[in-house]
């Protein structure tokens, strides 16, 4: 478990956090840029102290302000990925990765070194000075120093950001399997939301200084306090669900999500394998009468849960099909057009084709 | 051109008094320029004054407040004799004294201009990886300031070889024992028939001086690429 209940105060800037997130896991810091994301982390590193609070992972108590007791940074065994990396510029890539490693206890051996240098692609760069490396490189050397340490909680505070797009498609599956196969709690700051639905199960959603929500992605996802965050044409339902069949010769994949199936192109899954798809509401389209003759492959059925308001032109529907809530964007004449309201039975429409680079797998 | 032996005592007099002049003065040093870089506190323009004062001062004002401070009957000169039998004033030990406040300042200004070009955020890097103040400082901070340190340190010994007011004003002109180079060079021009003496003397210091800010510039250079900026 951690635990964040902390306040702060400096200059305008005001913070009070609170939030408890379930370990191991990998709770997103998630808001515009301003919003405290990168304080709150600062206050659990330690490199900032609240003017009152309380932070505590896993039973051991960081911070207490009203018992007085604080563990000084280096002692908090927490790893830190910074945005910009920050590798020791004198020592070459297996001094850095040493650093963390010959401090902690039990200390690592030079076998563990070169595993996770093997694990994080690192090996043919450990003689390499931090200037010769590309930023996504610098990225992974920060974060297999930060593993070394033995760290009992990883932040990652926006570790993509400073990458371009092709960068951070290179790197995001690093992230994916350091959550599926290290037992580290994890917080991760960003404010891509797409990097939230690929890594967070638990999503905290800051706004100057105080959590407006939080719960997890999928949860999260409907609530109004994240639309008013986010960009709108990357509003959407996020669902979990299975892969249940994967035509080879297509490599189109079956995906159960709630009673219905969902077809979805262009991703790599095995048959079993968990996933995460985000059903984006610009992309869907509502039927109240069962369509046919259409190239759409995927008509999903569900009932009205609410019709939301949403700008002058438009309005947010929210239909359940059986468990996930997934979420449409449709013009309001459309809406009056087919008396879309609570309770109406309708039927989703989604092409696989625009679910493509939106399914991530999850072990 | 051949040495002659009173002008190869000037110049390991020099040589001597400079290098205990950088021995003494680099410590201190790197630690007001850590102070005036790194920490808030109230009177520290007063320290990055007083830091600075030898630049702008008459090296003679240097020679003499020091006279009057470690000087044998001044309160710290009078306290190192009867403590530790250690005479500062008339002799070589003075001289080096003398140089090193004088060169202080020029060496506290190269260190805190590499200090400040570290990115603090290394610092949190390395705190965040289990290392303590002093740890990281000297497997994070120390080495990166290098190059600060040791162009800082040239410089000032490249200077101290020709400090010339505050060592005659507070060592006087002790043949063999405080009669550095620029002191010999103004003892020759006072005596009849030194002005061939003075010019090799000027030639010398001309040579010593160069070498030594083209040192500073290359080591520098070289180290400052060892740590990649």
């Amino acid at each position: 478990m951690l635990e964040v209940n902390v306040s702060l105060r400096r200059g305008e800037f005001e913070l009070e956090a609170e939030f408890a997130a379930s370990t191991p896991g990998v709770t997103a810091l998630f808001g515009r840029s301003g919003s405290g994301k990168t304080t709150v982390i600062n206050l659990i590193a330690g490199l900032l102290e609240p003017d009152r609070g309380r932070i505590a992972v896993d039973g051991t108590v960081l911070h207490d302000s009203d018992r007085g007791a604080s563990i000084p940074p280096q002692r908090r065994r927490i790893g830190y990925v910074f945005q910009d990396a920050l590798l020791f510029p004198h020592l070459d890539v297996e001094s850095n990765l040493r650093y963390g490693q010959r401090r902690a206890t039990p200390r690592g051996s030079r076998d563990e070194l070169l595993e996770a240098a093997a694990l994080l692609g690192l090996t043919d760069l450990l003689a390499r000075r931090p200037h010769q490396l590309s930023g996504g490189e610098r990225q992974r050397v920060s974060l297999g120093r930060a593993l070394l340490s033995r760290p009992r909680l990883l932040l990652l505070d926006e570790p993509l950001s400073s990458l371009d797009a092709a960068r951070r498609d290179e790197l995001l599956p690093w992230f994916e399997a350091l959550r599926d196969r290290q037992a580290i709690p994890i917080v991760y700051v960003s404010h891509e939301f797409e990097e939230v639905v690929r890594l967070a199960s638990h999503v905290v959603l800051l706004e100057h200084g105080r959590v407006a929500a939080q719960g997890n992605v999928c949860d999260l996802a409907l609530v109004p306090q994240l639309r008013a965050v986010l960009a709108p044409d990357l509003v959407g339902a996020v669902v979990d669900g299975r892969t249940e069949s994967v035509d080879p010769s297509t490599r189109l994949a079956r995906i159960r999500i709630g009673h219905s199936l969902v077809t979805a192109s262009g991703t790599d899954l095995r048959v079993g394998q968990a996933v995460r798809m985000q059903l984006l509401a610009r992309d869907l389209i509502l039927a109240t009468i069962r369509p046919t003759g259409l190239s759409v492959r995927n008509e999903i059925e569900g009932t009205i849960r609410a019709v939301i308001d949403d700008g002058p032109d438009a309005v947010l529907v929210e239909v359940d099909v059986g468990g996930p809530v997934l979420l449409a964007r449709v013009t309001r004449p459309a809406a009056a057009d087919l008396s879309l309201e609570p309770g109406r039975r309708v039927w989703v429409l989604v092409k696989a084709l625009s679910l493509r680079g939106h399914v991530y797998a999850r072990s | 051109m051949m040495i002659t032996a009173a002008e190869w005592e000037a110049l390991r007099l020099s040589l001597y008094v400079a290098l205990r002049s950088v021995a003494l003065g680099l410590p201190l040093a790197i630690a007001a320029a850590w102070t005036l870089s790194r920490s808030r506190f109230l009177g520290r323009a007063l320290l990055d004054a007083l830091v600075h004062l030898p630049l702008v001062l008459p090296p003679v004002v240097v020679g003499y407040l020091l006279l009057l401070l470690f000087g044998t009957r001044g309160p710290l000169g009078a306290w190192l004799d009867q403590a530790f039998g250690i005479r500062l004033a008339f002799t070589s030990a003075g001289a080096a004294l003398a140089t090193a406040v004088m060169a202080f300042p020029l060496m506290v200004r190269a260190i805190r201009l590499s200090l400040e070009s570290i990115d603090p955020g290394l610092e949190d890097a390395a705190r965040m990886l289990g290392a303590g103040p002093l740890d990281r400082f000297c497997t994070i901070t120390l080495p990166l300031m290098a190059p600060g340190i040791v162009a800082g340190a040239i410089t000032a010994f490249a200077a101290g070889l020709g400090e010339f007011g505050a060592v005659i004003t507070f060592a006087s002109n002790i043949p063999g024992e405080t009669r550095t180079l620029p002191l010999a060079l103004y003892t020759a021009l006072q005596s009849p028939g030194g002005d061939a003496l003075a010019a090799r003397l000027a030639g010398l210091s001309f040579l010593l001086g160069l070498t030594g800010l083209v040192l500073a510039e290359w080591v520098s250079r070289a180290l400052r690429r060892r740590v990649g900026r």
